[in-house]
């Protein structure tokens, strides 16, 4: 694949994008797995409050993924020239959340509540398979503009080397913060269904 | 769609055709700021885009915990 910029324009001060962007992704990445978790949960159980957990922490990770994604794209706009190079990275995330974006079209067009939580968690899980490759396999096969792509340093998501200790001191617990954020954000919707289940059943 | 929202969605597709025809006049000129003190303003563009989208995210269970609130 054909490298647009050359990846040694030096990013400046946009590295610490790397407290904003790539946090987004490991978020993301933490509501997904917390997400296929419930879901499985609930295919065991088929307790309902286990597919709200599982609905509602997909919909943060999406979301997450979309601000991963435009943020991406404004940084990749002043640092390799264009918002979107066609990197292996970029695409791969873009399959990732168009197959989450499959998930509640598919939730919302089923009328039946218990069906639409089964199939929903069973797609739920094969959504979450389909990040092993499109997330963490292929970006590292190809050239890549991300660091960690073929003949690079690093993983897909940051170059280890690349960052200095005082980096790592707010970079690590940005991950944690920014995770716990939007791990609270989920919960808040969770009990915000769960009421609103309550009150249906009242009805 | 009731009033309120008719009236945002106004004010919203208003505003974008204004940065549309900004883009054509100071196209070189934005970019300048953009790269200007070490493109720390790209910096600044990715956390406001950040909090914007957080914002909304938040703002709408706001709106769902109203709805619960008034039943």
């Amino acid at each position: 694949m054909p490298v647009p910029s050359p990846p040694g324009v030096p990013l400046k001060e946009t590295i610490r994008n790397l407290f904003f962007h790539v946090p987004m992704w490991i978020a993301m990445m933490v509501c997904f797995s917390v997400s296929v978790v419930y879901a499985i949960k609930y295919l065991r159980k088929q307790d309902e409050v286990n597919n709200i957990y599982s609905t509602e922490f997909a919909r943060t990770g999406t979301f997450l993924g979309i601000l991963g994604l435009i943020t991406g794209m404004i940084w990749a706009n002043y640092q390799w020239g264009k918002p979107w190079s066609g990197d292996a990275k970029q695409n791969g995330t873009a399959i990732a959340l168009l197959i989450y974006f499959a998930y509640f079209v598919l939730k919302g067009s089923l009328q039946d509540e218990e069906k639409q939580a089964r199939i929903g968690a069973v797609y739920n899980i094969f959504a979450y398979f389909m990040l092993f490759p499109t997330l963490w396999i292929l970006p590292r096969l190809t050239e890549s503009l991300h660091p960690g792509g073929m003949g690079s340093e690093g993983n897909p998501g940051l170059n280890p080397k690349d960052t200095t200790m005082s980096m790592r001191t707010v970079m690590y617990p940005a991950f944690l913060g920014w995770t716990l954020l939007s791990v609270w954000i989920s919960t808040l919707r969770v009990r915000v269904q769960i009421i609103h289940q309550k009150q249906f059943a009242n009805e | 769609m009731n009033k309120f929202q008719k009236m945002i969605c106004v004010m919203l597709l208003a505003i974008v055709s204004v940065a549309a025809h900004a883009q054509n006049t100071v196209n070189a000129e934005n970019a300048d700021v953009m790269r200007s003190n070490g493109k720390i303003y790209v910096v600044v563009a990715v956390v406001l885009t950040v909090l914007i989208g957080l914002f909304f995210y938040v703002f709408n269970l706001d709106r769902k915990i109203s709805k619960l609130e008034k039943k």
